[in-house]
Order: structure tokens, then sequence, then C-alpha cells
């Protein structure tokens, strides 16, 4: 469902939040006005080596206290406060978004090759699984999620997104056909690293939240985009899989193809299908999906929802519509339709 | 002499804006300008008469849909669908259009000069006099032609390989013409190949002619290119799968 | 190739009784299915032929035929059914898809059957529709959530909320989309003067609007379907709504086909496409894969009616019912019709007849309360079709949410129609399944309309009883007020479901 847009710099130039609102908000034929949200990579240099938690409390007095002891066991916070809001007319304010500064204790993961963040995944499965009125809505390093109901201009509003300098920024804008109210549901969905966005509605959800869940991975929001989170993250962090790799086991080409591949390859596609046919997503999709290095798009392999890319500089544009790209950038050097089983893969130079 | 009017379309909302397009061409405007067009969707949708759109810009989805007369010529790129269950006029586009372009276009002609997504020319279907014409100057990506009833679709190559798998998925009328030769294993369940008769090419070469015309292109040339004919394989791509209680 | 099956047992069999036979012949006329026909002086039976549909038996003068269904017993077993071994038969012969004509016949439960109606005893008085109103009145449309208004300057208040267009019917009863191709054209001509005559709305179906129905158009509810067969601005404009067809509950999740030889010369007229051409209707509308593509349509049917008229769109009921609807009512259509499984249709592969979707009371009830959920019940009207069969039926579905229903196969009954479920051959004897000439002429459009006008006529007289009975005296007092019903012999689960209480209760 929806509309998503996604820009990367390759050079890490900072892009504040006022023009992804403005794409963001041409695509609002595309949503209902009942969940929009901005992620960004690059916003907290100041506690680059800190993972930042948002979070979402029903109410900042239990149920942070909550938050607080949990965290101070895992490992140890190095700040907290209100993420800075600023009231908006349209927007019916139902929780508290505060953020933390918090640095896990690599000790209780061992014998893990990411303890940091095998403690932050266990930290926020355990938090959002329980009915505590906390859900952990992003959890990266220097990174930071901003969503809620409403339309995309209000939540930007609402969280002042112009004042946060970032060199990736996915966003969404949400079409709602269910829990309009709950401000964890509309993307972007966050798990350290990775963020998605996804505009489409996959066939797959109860086979693949059952897949990722027998890793140890607990799905809370019932959105597409929460387990394609987790699948990339098990796939890349923990399977090993490049993200090239990662995404045809998400949406492998059909048999027909793979039997006209030369026979290395056949073999390659042949089995990731045996291994990952449970991750395999079907139905209609594009995703754009985000971690501190990259940014990829990538759709269904019957190409059922549009993506569109555009170039320009060191600029790097996905989106749902070509005009949210010219909403940003009117002097948009290229625009292309990349083909189903063509990933867009753009990298941040080191 | 030829009446015009120009409307400035930046941030205006495709409901008014299409109010004000209608409005000119019950005023019996000829040519009505619409500049700084970006995304707004249904221009032309609708709408009888013989007036001609020039929109400069991007145009949103759904272009002309169920337009029926007028001619719309739009000088960048367009989303979702342009020429969508059109009955009659003209659609030239001159940069690229996204999926399903022309889908169930009952007559007129959709132009587009650059490439075309996925799914073009789906269902595009004929009756009595009116023909459905979509010819793309670039290329068209897969299932290009799916379920077309009726019509012809045109796809030119100019700008390098023809992308498109699965043509003719389902196909069980008119026909699709594509330059150059296409590998047997891009088409569909329902689709055969044929070689371009003589005939045909006199049929086609007005389409070429015109199209070329319209984008400033040496027809000649392309008249004269080799071309691949794709036709169903049978009126009832479908009738063999069923049987009665 | 040849199967080892040779003859299955007969479905029917005719026999005649000869002493009551006086050899008229008319048996021989009205069958179009050829199981009677003349052997010098004598009629003979081929019951192999027959389906049930009794032409044969109502024209005969002197009820000399009979007619037996399943006369040949196979050995009985409760897995393995009569059903199921013939459809194996059926298989293995032709390794092909079965499909079967009218509704659903899994013998599942019935729901609205468990469901009974409330009357007023001590607390609350009936009222007497005899000489009090009971209003039957159904407004199908947006309905504002909240008034704004202005206050003159002489003090006066004036309303300046707009309404948006709304359809106005006499009762809650309408018409269903059947297409005409699929239908007669005197079928669909009885049927929109019916709806004229009772002051409802007909569905034309997606097989376009044939120019003899164009003096009910503003009795006619337009429908696009995927396959886009007649619509074009023109056929738009005529419509009093106009209907975009997004899922049929006899098979969710699929389209349908008019094989060519019913794409008579004046079908191919309506549906705008060469005579004897297949109409192929693909399952998804192909500029609808995602759901922000529906407000995409219905916004830009509406651009090019200029906001006039009211849009509706039908859905297949299946899973995740209320999440579909909810996410429907925000794409700014003015009506949802919701489709149970046991809906009608011409033909429908079997498979998804009977095991594709939910019932219609189910999809009714969590719609409505999904609406309610999320604010949305005033955006959009709810419509129930799928199996309504009796006056009960439309006030058991408008207590649980409904604002009004469709009738598809009972207003085929009304017309003669044997539900034989033969429709698919495209030979109906009643003249209402078929476009052969001198088929089709033997429904007169004059007696069928009033039939179709009587049936609606003595629902709504029903349905006025039972609102009175009830002590509400306007329908929308009815709408989703569940406290009227209470479930018999219903589980537990499914009485939360419903959001109805339990008889005793």
């Amino acid at each position: 469902m929806c509309g998503i847009f996604g820009v990367m710099d390759k050079r890490r130039q900072m892009m504040d939040g006022s023009g992804i609102r403005e794409a963001l908000s041409m695509m609002n034929e595309r949503g209902s006005g009942e969940g929009a949200g901005y992620v960004a990579y690059g916003i907290y240099p100041d506690y680059r080596d800190c993972y930042a938690l948002h979070v979402f409390f029903d109410n900042a007095c239990e149920n942070k206290a909550i938050v607080d002891a949990t965290l101070e066991q895992w490992g140890s916070i190095e700040c907290d406060e209100a993420i800075p809001t600023c009231d908006q007319l349209n927007l019916k304010v139902n929780c508290t978004p505060w953020r933390y500064f918090f640095k896990p204790d690599a000790s209780l993961a061992p014998g893990s090759a990411s303890p940091e963040k095998d403690v932050v995944t266990n930290l926020v499965m355990q938090i959002n699984a329980c009915a505590n009125g906390a859900e952990i809505v992003s959890s990266g390093k220097n990174v930071g999620l901003f969503k809620a109901s409403g339309w995309p201009e209000d939540v930007a509003d609402y969280y002042r997104i112009q004042d946060y300098e970032g060199y990736i920024w996915l966003a969404h804008n949400r079409y709602a056909t269910s829990n309009p109210e709950l401000w964890e549901r509309p993307d972007p969905f966050n798990l350290h690293d990775w963020s998605v966005v996804e505009n489409g509605k996959t066939t797959t959800y109860g086979a693949n939240r059952r897949y990722v869940e027998s890793f140890g991975y607990n799905c809370s929001t019932g959105t597409d985009s929460e387990v394609i989170a987790y699948l990339i993250d098990l796939l890349t962090r923990k399977h090993g899989l490049d993200i090239n790799l990662a995404i045809r086991a998400l949406a492998p080409p059909y048999w027909d193809e793979i039997d006209r591949m030369p026979e290395a390859e056949q073999n390659l596609n042949r089995a990731l299908r045996f291994a990952y046919g449970s991750a395999t997503m079907n139905g209609p999709f594009t995703v754009v999906a985000a971690n501190p290095d990259m940014m990829v798009g990538f759709t269904d392999r019957g190409k059922l929802r549009p993506m569109v890319v555009g170039e320009c500089g060191d600029r790097l544009y996905i989106a749902s519509e070509e005009t949210a790209i010219r909403a940003m950038e009117p002097k948009v050097e290229s625009i292309t339709r990349p083909a189903a089983g063509e990933p867009v893969i753009g990298r941040v130079a080191p | 002499m030829a009446k015009q009017v120009t409307i400035d379309a930046k941030g205006v909302h495709y409901t008014p804006l299409n109010q004000q397009i209608r409005k000119a061409v019950e005023d019996g405007v000829d040519e009505i300008v619409v500049d700084n067009v970006l995304g707004q969707r249904f221009i032309g949708n609708g709408l009888r008469g013989n007036a001609t759109i020039r929109v400069n810009g991007v145009a949103g989805g759904d272009l002309a849909m169920f337009m029926s007369g007028p001619t719309v010529i739009v000088s960048g790129n367009a989303e979702h669908a342009p020429g969508n269950t059109m009955d009659s006029g003209k659609v030239v586009i001159h940069g690229s259009a996204g999926d399903a372009v022309a889908h169930s276009m009952r007559g007129g002609k959709v132009f587009v000069r650059g490439d075309i997504g996925y799914r073009g020319g789906i269902h595009m279907k004929q009756y009595e006099t009116q023909r459905p014409i979509l010819v793309v100057g670039g290329s068209a990506q897969t299932f290009l032609g799916e379920y077309m009833a009726g019509g012809l679709l045109l796809v030119l190559g100019l700008d390098g390989a023809m992308k498109a798998r699965e043509i003719g998925s389902g196909i069980h009328g008119g026909e699709i013409v594509i330059r150059g030769d296409v590998d047997e294993a891009c088409l569909a369940a329902g689709a055969k190949k044929l070689p371009l008769t003589d005939e045909d090419r006199a049929r086609i070469a007005p389409v070429i002619q015109e199209f070329a015309a319209d984008f400033g292109l040496d027809a000649e040339p392309l008249v004269k290119a080799d071309y691949t004919r794709i036709v169903p394989a049978s009126a009832r791509p479908f009738a063999g799968k069923y049987t009665w209680e | 190739m040849n199967s080892n099956f040779g003859s299955m047992p007969l479905r029917y069999r005719i026999s005649i009784d000869r002493e009551q036979c006086m050899e008229c012949g008319r048996c021989v006329e009205n069958c179009p299915y050829g199981v009677f026909r003349w052997d010098g002086e004598r009629i003979l039976i081929n019951s192999r032929n027959c389906t049930a549909c009794h032409r044969c038996l109502t024209y005969c003068p002197r009820d000399a035929i009979m007619l037996q269904e399943h006369p040949c017993d196979y050995r009985s077993h409760p897995v393995w059914t009569r059903g199921v071994r013939e459809s194996i038969y059926n298989q293995a012969r032709t390794g092909k898809i079965i499909l079967a004509g009218m509704g659903s016949v899994a013998n599942l439960p019935i729901i609205f059957d468990h469901l009974m109606l409330d009357a007023c005893q001590v607390t609350t008085p009936p009222t007497d529709p005899l000489r009090e109103p009971v209003e039957l009145r159904t407004y199908l449309g947006k309905k504002p959530s909240k008034l704004e208004f202005t206050q003159k300057p002489n003090g006066d208040v004036e309303l300046s909320t707009e309404l948006t267009p709304n359809l106005m019917l006499e009762t809650p009863i309408m018409l269903g989309h059947m297409s005409y191709g699929a239908l007669s054209l005197n079928a669909h001509v009885a049927m929109a003067r019916a709806a004229k005559e009772t002051g409802t709305f007909m569905g034309t179906g997606e097989g376009g609007l044939h120019p003899g129905l164009y003096p009910y158009q503003d009795r006619m509810i337009v429908q696009i379907a995927s396959g886009r067969f007649g619509v074009n601005v023109d056929y738009l404009e005529r419509g009093a709504a106009i209907e975009l067809k997004l899922g049929q509950g006899a098979k969710p999740g699929i389209g349908g086909h008019l094989p060519g030889e019913k794409v008579s010369a004046d079908v191919s007229k309506t549906r705008m496409i060469p005579q004897g051409s297949d109409a192929i209707s693909p399952a998804p509308h192909h500029d609808i894969y995602g759901i922000e593509d529906l407000p995409q349509l219905v916004n830009s049917v509406k651009e090019a009616t200029e906001r006039k008229k009211p849009i509706f769109a039908k859905i297949a009921a299946v899973n995740n019912n209320a999440e579909n609807v909810a996410a429907v009512a925000r794409s700014g259509v003015d009506a949802i019709a919701i489709d149970g499984f046991r809906g009608g249709t011409g033909a429908a592969p079997r498979v998804f007849r009977d095991h594709v979707g939910i019932p219609i009371e189910v999809a009714i009830a969590t719609a409505d309360r999904e609406l309610r959920n999320q604010g949305l019940r005033n955006e959009v009207s709810l419509i129930a079709c799928g199996s309504i069969r009796e006056s009960a039926d439309v006030i058991k579905a408008i207590a649980l949410g409904a604002d009004a229903v469709y009738i598809g196969t009972a207003a085929l009954v009304a017309m003669g129609c044997r539900v034989c479920g033969n429709c698919y051959q495209g030979l109906c004897s009643w003249g209402i399944a078929t476009q052969r000439p001198d088929l089709v002429a033997r429904l007169d459009p004059d007696v069928a309309s009033n039939q179709v006008a009587n049936l609606i006529r003595a629902w709504t007289l029903e349905i006025t009883e039972l609102m009175g009975a009830a002590g509400i005296n306007s329908i929308e007092s009815l709408r989703g007020n569940r406290d009227r019903l209470r479930g018999y012999m219903l589980d537990e689960g499914l009485l939360e479901i419903l959001d109805v209480k339990s008889v005793g209760a």
C-alpha cells in the first residue's frame, strides 16, 4: 500500500528533512492521511557510537521506568530525552516519543559475531513483545525514525524533521486499512542498521513471519515492513548473504528463468529457492531499504508496483512516482523504471 | 482563427485543473496549454471534442482515461496508465510512460517516444471502426500486450534492445509488431510469431509515418525495417482449461 | 481418447405417464435440451439431456411428465460422496477445471437461518403498519459525519455542509448486477421495469447498457468490471450510479469468460467487441494492483463524470473482510457491495464456488463493526448480496449492518428460473439466461417485470410488518441494530464475530 520515497547522497553530504517532506507530500493521493513516517541516517553525529533508540511510550511515567530498567540491565544509557515535537492541529497525539542513546554490553552476547546488534535485537524483541506501553521504533547507530498517524506534512512538522540532517532518508505515505490510530503502524520500520519502507502488500506475510520468528525475531506490529527488516537482517547479518543475494532470496526469479541460466548460476538460484522458500515474498510490493552504507530498491518479480529511480550528481532517488523526485530535485538528470529482478543498489562512499 | 488559452497548473489540484480544461473546451478553445504540470492525474479525463491540450511537465496517472476525441501532447513523461479505457483521440508523450499504458483502450492513438513499463497495451480491444493503436519509440517491458483483444501495438526499439518477455500472454485479438526479431522464448502462451507481409507493411506504414512526423524522425528507414508480427495462436486462449460439471 | 467409464449413472430420469399423455408434443417444443423427440407416433425420451428446468412439466396439459433426481444409487459413502466421485470421473476423463452454474452447493450451515428476529411485547408497543408510517426509504451514498452551519445576519441558521449525491430507494431491495450477455435482453428489460415501478435500482453487470434499457437508465447502476466491456464516457453518464466490480462472491479472486458463441450481434454492440469473440474479464483490474490504485480509479471515474454520481464498489467476502472494507471505504467510493460466498453466477469453477470466501452474514457484521470502529461508517453505505432468499434475510442483513441488499437469483426465480444451474449452456428454456431468439421470446417482459415487481412488493410488505412488530418505524433504526437479533445454535465464537447474543439472552 501507499507511496514511498528514498534518497541517498553517495558522498554523505547532508540533506535536511524539508525536501523529503515536500517529496512525500507530492504523493498524498497515495495515502489516506492516517500515517506517515521518515527515517534518516547520520542525524546524531554527537552520539555516533551509541544506538539511538526511538521509543513510543503510552505514558512517560510507568512505561518509561520499565524500559529504563531493561536498558540498564543490558548496557548503559548515555543520555535520554523526549524527542522534540511541535503540536499540530490535525495530529492526535496518543503517545510520547522518547529517545535514548544507548551502549549495549557486548559481553552479554558471548560468541556472537555482532554482539552489540544481538543485544539490541533482543532488547527490541523483548520490549515490543510485551504489553508494557512501550514500543521501540528505531534502534540504530546515528539513525532516527519519526512516524505518526497523519498526513506527511503534519508528521514532518510535528517532529520538525527540517531540523535534522541526514545522508540517507526514507519516507512513507500510508494508506491505512486497519488501526489508523496506532503510531507504530506506518512504515518505515527499523531494526538497528536496517530501515524499510514498502509500497504494496505481500501475500506471504504469514509464511514470512513464521519463518523469521523461528530465528528468534518477534513480529509485533503485523506489518510487512517489520518482517522485511528482520528478513534482511537475518539474511545479511546472520546468514552472511550479500545484499544482492539476499534480495534474490526474497524476490527470486521464476523457475523458467532459472532453467535458462548457465549451470553454475542455475545451481545457485535453485539453492537460494530451496533454502529460502519460506522467506520468499509474493504479491505486489516495491521495497526500499537502507542501512548506514547503502540504499536498495526492488520489486516483486511480476512488477506489480511502480518504482521510479532518479539520479542527479551524488544523489540517488527511489520513489513510487516521478513527481516526488522532481519535487525535491527539479533538475533531476536521469529517470528510469528498473525491471523486476533488477534491484537498485546505491552504496555510500566509504 | 484558432482560439488558445494557457493555464498555469503550478500547485493546482487536478479537480480544479480539469474543471478549467473542461470549461475551455466548452468555450470552444482549440488549443489549451497547461504549464507547470507536476503529476496532476486524470488530465483530459472523459473529455469530448477535438481540442488540443499541451501538457508541459510530467503528467500524472490515468492521463486521458475515457477520453473521446481530443489530442493531448505531453512534453515530459507520463505516470501510470495513460490512454486507459480511451475511446478516441490521440495522446502523444515525448518522454516515457509507466506501467499499463493504453490499458483496455478501445480506440484512438497513444504515441510514446521513449519507453513504456510493464503490461503495455494490456487488454486493448477493437470494435467496428474503432481500432486502438499504441506506438512505442523505445522499449517495452514484460507482459506486453497481455490479454490483447484487438488493435495494433507497435514497438520501434529506437533506443536499443527490446526488454519485454511474456509477450502477448492470453492474446486473443489484434496484432503486436516489433522491430527486429523476437526470440521465441519471449512469447507467452497463446501468442505466435509471423513474418511481416508486404500487406502488413503497407498497413503499418502510415502509422509509422505519423509517429515519425510527431517526433521529427525520419520515417523512411523505419518503414523499411524488419519487423516481427505477433498474433493470437487462437481466438479462445482459455477454452481448453475447462470442463462442465 | 476414450475413457473406460462408459455411461455414467443418470442425473435425472424423465418419465411419461403414457395413459395421461395425449401426445400433444408441447414437451418436444418446449425442451431446448433435446430430451424429447418424435419417433413417428411416439414421443421418445433421452433423460441424459435433462437439466431439471421443469419447462416440460410446466407446459404438459395433463401433468403426465415426472422427473426423478438420481434415479440410480451409488453405494452410499459419507466420505466418497456422489459429487466427489463424479468429479473424479470427469477430471480423469478430461484433465480440466470443472465449471458449474449457479451458486455454492456446499452443504454448510446457513447463518441467516440461525438468527431469530425480535418483536415487541410488554415493555414497548409494536407499531401497526396499517395505520402508522413505517419508513423503508433508503439513501445510498456518503453521509456527513458532522454538519457545519453559518448564521445569517437575520439570525437564521443555514446549512453550509454540502451533501454529496445519494441514490434514493423506496425499499432497501435492489436488483444485483447480472450482465446482458449472461442474461437475455427480455430478462434485463423486465428487471429494469420492475426497478422503476418499485422505486429501486438495478445493476447492469459488466455487459454494457443495451439501448433497449436507455428508457430506464435513471434506474440503472452501470458497472465497470476488469474487462471494461461497453465502458465509455457515454455509458458512465447514463447510469444513476457507477459500480466498480472488484470481486464476486461465487468466485473470489478470478475473472470470467463470456464465450464467443454468446456474443451475438446485439451483445457485441453493447459490450463493444466483435461478434463471436470471447469476452475475457481478467481477475484483477489491471490498473489496480495495490490499494492506493483504487482511489485513483474511483477519482478517475469521478473526474470523468464531474463528481455528479455516486460510485459503488463491489467486493467478494473473504478473509480480512473488515480490513478490505475499511480500505475501500477510504478510496472515496460512496457505497460498498459485499458479495458472500453463496452468491450466484452463470458459471464458476466448482472448486472456487464451494471452497473460497466467507458467508455474507459474517462479512456484513464485521464490515459494519470495523467501519464504526474506524469512524468511517458514514463514508459509505453497505450493500449485502450473495444468497438473499427471502424478506427475513433482508431484514437480518440490515440488522447486521447493511443499508440495503442486492438480489440476483431470487429475481431470476421470480421470472421462472428453476435454479437448474445450466445457465452456461445458453439454452435457458425460460428465456432468461440465453441469447437464442426463439428462447428469449418465451420471456414476456411485461409479465416477467410484474412478477419481479410483485416479489419486491411482497418482501417490502413483509419487512414493514416485521419492523412494525419490532416497534421500528424507520429502516435506519434497524441498521446495525443487532440487539434485535438472537443467535440460535450458533457457537460462541461466531456470536462474538456477529456481535449477536444467544437466544435466551
